[in-house]
């Protein structure tokens, strides 16, 4: 077996290690407050996958998730760690929806695409400050980006509040019926009653795309090639600078588009909060993927598997326990990879 | 008869890293009050072993005596209790702090019940400062002081632990000849007082200038320990690499009119830059280098040659003056490494594992760094997976680059073999400029042979070559000129027939020929 | 409507009650990223210290007993950001906001558990009030000058001052925050300063948590509310120094007190544009429009590196 299937197999081997052990970690808190971790897992088995509804919220939820994690997957494979997806995110729903209601009188299939544009539009504004503070003036991203989160959260909070609010509500008007995603529901019976949406198609579609741009192309050869070595970057010729605004900017695209599952697939307007965290837990789907598109989309199951897990488990456990289940899983992958990569690097001479 | 006591016996040590043995069973003995030199070419596991002896790492096999007593050092504190210090290849000195606050660091005297007792700490540095005169002010930040200056504090900070072993990683590879001259003093210094010295290096005329007693390692083992007195460069070169050593490499000479005749292809005139820290790092450089030519600059490190090679490579803008590549007058304000490279600059870089590598790159990946987007390697939308790899095995068979599978991470190839990526990538494109900044370092002696035969290849087929080299001896054997930096300017540009080594030392280190 | 009322003793003592939690994270920060080890997980600790400060004075009914379960909350949740950070030497950030994510389910969970509430606990006294020569009578200021968390991060303000620069302790701190390896061949152990430094994050952001539960005399889910992610600006602003970062909070926490004066003279300036201040002028000071902020040099590498 080549050095790099070795070292892939033993990576795979320590992912799936950490999440046994973040669910036996689990299971050992529920031991101590006197819950059965047996009757919660198998709960959470049963009310996830095997019925059709569940499966449904996977789609639904896991649809975010995809892509804020792309968006940070994305950028880390540049070399730069996008903490900044949450912020990116609630931009996009706000252009997303500002075009969604401000527009009338558009057919489907331009108002459609249009408010899809502004969502990635808003994202890649709100990531071209960071984007660029990073390339000319070494601004460190990680701290300016979760700056500009607090300045978005804070900046549409007003903008919803101030001006755009329905009355009686802390949410915008609704966006036309043209923008609308159509629901799976319309699609097949199987989906009845959830609200996943066209949105997971553009989600899927990111991932094919983002792949392809990564490792079939000489701006994806440029970009990983500033994330692993900048310096040899730069002598070769490739503008650090510019890949690093390039990779901001495609990341902040990908956060945005992370929006338009909400805004134009299920509640069709904004809100505050809409966005669920996902922004942050992009970062562990991201991690828990590998930043690697294939990976992403697993991880993003997996994730949006969990978050539907806190309503059916809620009954037998604190739903917080998915909280805590996410966390220890984000932990022991980090601590995981990191031993396998040193042993692959110490026995394979390969470096993943 | 009694044994003898050894102030170090290291017996049998082997030490593996993964796949890599470090060590093999390596055996050393150093005596009291001796400077003793442990020599072997970069990888043959000399800083390995010593750092085993400082307890840095701790070996899997062998045994350790100090002074004729059994040692076990699980860590450098051990060692320092033992009465050995170690200065370190980089220097491991912390900028922000003073000198003083560096030198005690670890073991700080104390005021009342746990406040840092910094006036005492100064007293203390001036004391052993003034005993050894080191001239140097406890209360200086670090990050002020010069090379020269960080090295006698380095040696400070061994002889404040009361180390009366020394060991001393490659200590003169950034000094000039005439500082090394005075660092040599040093050590006989220490030697008259009692101090045992283990310097490594793997410079054949320090060994011979400085050391009693020479141990030779090659590939983790030691092969063998000599006296100095009785061994010459010759010999301890043979027994460093295995076999014979060429020390001159063949090339054929031009004439004065073969030169005139060629086109110039580089020229610079009055060129001034600030270095990274904002400080002058080069004023008033000029020459010019003609088609077939071979311009070595001979310096030590830090007087201006990355400064230098960034500006020609397009990575740095200078404050003043002109840059002329093939007649075309350079606009710094539009100038970048890309536009430079479709100029016909070639560039292998100082440090290949930080600049010239992406190491986490296939070899294939990495031969075509920097020309990803030419049309052969990549078609409107994506890049052209089988042409990139049918270069890149052409180069690996062309470079006779091991191993021969293009898949694998740079990486993971020898460092002599990243090199040989790295300079068949550059020479692939057939420059008209190659700007080669320490081609040889760290690189074993049978790819130093082949990658100066290639350098000479192209300069035979009429390309331009800047060379770079603190290895004086890589200098005189290549260049047709060469020019000496001394402080940011050339302090003299002589045809290579026409100087020896003293004068170019000489100039090196800031001195004026008579 | 005046603004005569606005400067006022009632902004002095809004200003160090908004601060307190500000100065102590952010003292906890400085002394982490002092010793190279870069402690997002703020957020979590300050949860982590009010959960526990209102567990322990809960059961036990004293106060005090509160400040200790925070502080060894605060450790234990800091002992895994140390061995996942030092010892695995894994990613500092990521470890730190899943430490944040960490603490926000297990303080949720365990308050639905324990206080069968989604929301908040049940009430906790306050720490008892000192009486210095009766001062604690005097008007506004005495709920200040008598209260003893106030008083603590004031002097943990200098201690903290203290023991980075006038301490053994702290120059080895400094030294593994800017040069690990050349610490390590001195005899300092990297592993052991590291720790001890997000060991005393730990404490003293956990502290900022136990003053918040008992100021509000309760705790509530979600109740640190981004103040950690203020602290570490505090810190960023105050150039890595406990003095420099403790104004800054301050700073901050007089910003935050103004706006609630504004308030109840009835100037109305949006809320939102005031909660900015600190992220914009983080961001801003970034740009290296209003001068540089160095890190120390190895802060946030693990040792031994990659390589």
């Amino acid at each position: 077996m080549s050095a790099r299937a070795k070292t892939a197999l033993l990576q795979l081997a320590a992912s799936a290690a950490a999440v046994a052990l973040a669910f036996l970690t689990g299971a050992l808190i529920m031991l101590l407050v006197g819950v059965n971790p047996l009757a919660v897992y198998s709960a959470l088995f049963e009310g996830v996958l095997l019925n059709p509804y569940g499966l449904a919220q996977i789609i639904f939820k896991s649809t975010p998730l995809m892509l804020t994690g792309l968006s940070v997957a994305f950028a880390f494979r540049a070399g730069l760690f996008n903490i900044g997806a949450e912020g990116q995110m609630i931009m996009g729903g706000c252009c997303c929806a500002l075009a969604g209601f401000s527009l009338k009188g558009l057919p489907w299939l331009i108002h459609a695409p249009l408010c899809i544009i502004a969502a990635m539009a808003g994202g890649m504004l709100w990531a071209a400050l960071p984007g660029y503070l990073k390339a000319k003036r070494g601004a460190h991203e990680v701290i300016t980006t979760i700056m500009m989160n607090f300045i978005a959260a804070a900046l549409t909070n007003y903008f919803v509040m101030a001006r755009f609010h329905e009355p009686e509500t802390v949410h915008t008007a609704s966006i036309m019926p043209s923008a609308f995603l159509p629901r799976l529901a319309a699609l097949s019976s199987f989906f009845k009653g959830s609200p996943a949406n066209a949105a997971f198609f553009i989600g899927l579609a990111a991932c094919a795309l983002a792949g392809w741009l990564l490792w079939k192309t000489a701006l994806g050869y440029e970009i990983r090639a500033v994330g692993l070595s900048p310096d040899a970057a730069a002598v070769s010729g490739i503008s650090v600078a510019r890949k690093t605004m390039s990779a901001f900017l495609i990341a902040g695209a990908l956060a945005g588009l992370a929006s338009v599952n909400f805004v134009m697939g299920y509640k069709h307007y904004f809100e505050e909060d809409f966005t669920g965290g996902a922004g942050f837990m992009g970062i562990a789907v991201a991690l828990v993927g590998q930043n690697n598109p294939a990976g992403v989309l697993a991880a993003a199951l997996l994730f949006g598997a969990l978050s539907h897990g806190t309503l059916v488990i809620n009954a037998l456990v604190p739903k917080d326990i998915v909280l805590i289940l996410q966390a220890l899983l984000i932990i022991f992958v980090i601590t995981f990879d990191g031993i396998a990569r040193r042993y692959a690097a110490a026995n394979f001479g390969e470096k993943a | 008869m009694t044994e003898q006591i050894f102030a170090v016996e290291l017996r049998d040590i082997s030490i593996r890293f993964g796949k890599v043995t470090a060590n093999d069973s390596a055996s050393l003995r150093v005596e009291k009050g001796e400077i003793h030199a442990l020599v072997g070419e970069n990888g043959a596991g000399k800083s390995t072993l010593m750092k085993i002896l400082y307890g840095m790492y701790s070996p899997d096999s062998g045994m350790m005596k100090v002074n004729g007593a059994e040692a076990h050092f699980s860590g450098p504190r051990d060692a320092i209790a033992s009465g050995i210090g170690m200065v370190h290849q980089h220097f491991m000195l912390v900028p922000p702090l003073t000198v003083a606050e560096n030198v005690v660091l670890g073991q700080e005297p104390v005021k009342g019940c746990c406040a840092f007792d910094s006036g005492r700490a100064r007293e203390l540095v001036a004391q052993i400062s003034r005993q050894y005169g080191f001239e140097l002010d406890p209360a200086a930040k670090v990050e002020t002081l010069s090379v020269g200056e960080q090295q006698r504090l380095e040696i400070l900070k061994v002889l404040f632990r009361g180390a009366e072993i020394l060991i001393l990683d490659e200590p003169t590879a950034v000094l000039t000849p005439q500082e090394t001259t005075s660092f040599f003093a040093i050590l006989r210094k220490l030697k008259a007082q009692g101090k045992t010295v283990i310097i490594i290096t793997h410079k054949l005329r320090e060994v011979m200038a400085v050391s009693d007693t020479v141990t030779v390692m090659r590939r983790g083992k030691t092969v063998g320990t000599v006296r100095t007195a009785a061994t010459n460069e010759a010999g301890l070169a043979q027994m460093m690499v295995g076999r014979p050593v060429v020390f001159q490499v063949e090339r054929r000479l031009k004439t004065e009119r073969e030169i005139a005749a060629s086109p110039v292809v580089l020229s610079l005139e009055g060129i001034c830059a600030k270095s990274d820290r904002w400080l002058d790092a080069l004023c008033g450089i000029s020459f010019e280098i003609r088609a077939g030519e071979i311009f070595g600059v001979a310096g030590v490190e830090g007087n201006g040659q990355s400064e230098l090679i960034e500006i020609i490579t397009g990575l740095r803008r200078p404050q003043s003056g002109r840059l002329t590549l093939s007649g075309q007058l350079m606009d710094f304000e539009e100038n970048s490494p890309a536009r430079m490279s479709k100029l016909g600059v070639g560039h292998v870089p100082e440090d290949r594992h930080r600049r010239g590598l992406v190491l986490d790159y296939s070899v294939r990946d990495n031969m075509v760094l920097g020309r990803q987007r030419e049309s052969q390697f990549c078609s409107a939308l994506s890049r052209n997976a089988e042409a990139v790899a049918a270069f890149g095995d052409r180069m690996i068979e062309d470079f006779d680059i091991y191993p021969a599978d293009g898949e694998l991470a740079a990486r993971a190839l020898s460092g002599g073999n990243q090199q040989k990526i790295v300079v068949a990538r550059e020479l692939s494109r057939r420059p008209k400029l190659l700007v080669a900044s320490q081609p040889t370092r760290g690189v074993d002696v049978g790819a130093i042979e082949f990658i100066h035969r290639k350098i000479i290849e192209a300069r035979d087929a009429g390309a331009a070559v800047l060379l770079l080299s603190a290895e004086l001896s890589e200098i005189m054997s290549l260049s047709d000129m060469i020019g000496v930096i001394y402080h940011g300017a050339l302090a003299g540009v002589f045809p290579a027939g026409s100087v020896n080594e003293d004068k170019i030392g000489l100039l090196m280190a800031g001195g004026k020929l008579p | 409507m005046s603004l005569d009322g606005i400067f006022s003793l009632a902004l002095l003592s809004q200003t160090v009650r908004i601060s307190v939690p500000y100065v102590l994270a952010a003292l906890g920060a400085t002394i982490s990223e002092t010793g190279g080890v870069v402690n997002i997980a703020l957020e979590g600790l300050i949860l982590t210290g009010a959960f526990c400060a209102v567990l322990g004075s809960h059961y036990s009914g004293n106060p005090w007993v509160g400040v200790m379960a925070a502080m060894t909350g605060g450790i234990f949740v800091s002992l895994i950001h140390a061995v996942v950070c030092i010892r695995f030497r894994a990613n500092q950030i990521i470890s730190g906001l899943a430490i944040n994510i960490l603490a926000a389910g297990a303080t949720k969970f365990f308050l639905k558990l324990i206080f069968h509430s989604s929301s908040n606990s049940s009430r906790v006294a306050g720490l008892p009030h000192w009486s210095f020569f009766g001062l604690d009578r005097a008007p506004v200021i005495g709920a200040i000058v008598s209260d003893s968390l106030i008083l603590a991060a004031a002097l943990l303000v200098f201690a903290s001052y203290c023991l980075i620069y006038k301490t053994p302790f702290g120059l080895r701190l400094r030294a593994v925050g800017e040069h690990p390896e050349c610490a390590e061949t001195l005899g300092v152990s990297v592993y052991f300063m590291r720790c001890a430094g997000v060991m005393l994050c730990g404490v003293l952001a956990a502290l900022a948590g136990a003053w918040l539960a008992f100021d509000q005399h309760q705790f509530s889910a979600d109740m640190s509310g981004g103040r950690g992610y203020i602290a570490l600006t505090a810190m960023i602003f105050g150039k890595w120094n406990p003095l420099w970062a403790a104004l800054a909070a301050a700073l901050f926490g007089l910003a935050e007190a103004f706006q609630i004066q504004l308030q109840t003279v009835g100037v109305s300036v949006p809320t939102q544009f005031i909660q900015m201040i600190p992220y914009v002028l983080t961001v801003v000071l970034l740009a290296g429009v209003i001068g540089k902020s160095r890190a120390p040099a190895a802060d946030g590498k693990p040792y031994p590196g990659e390589e």
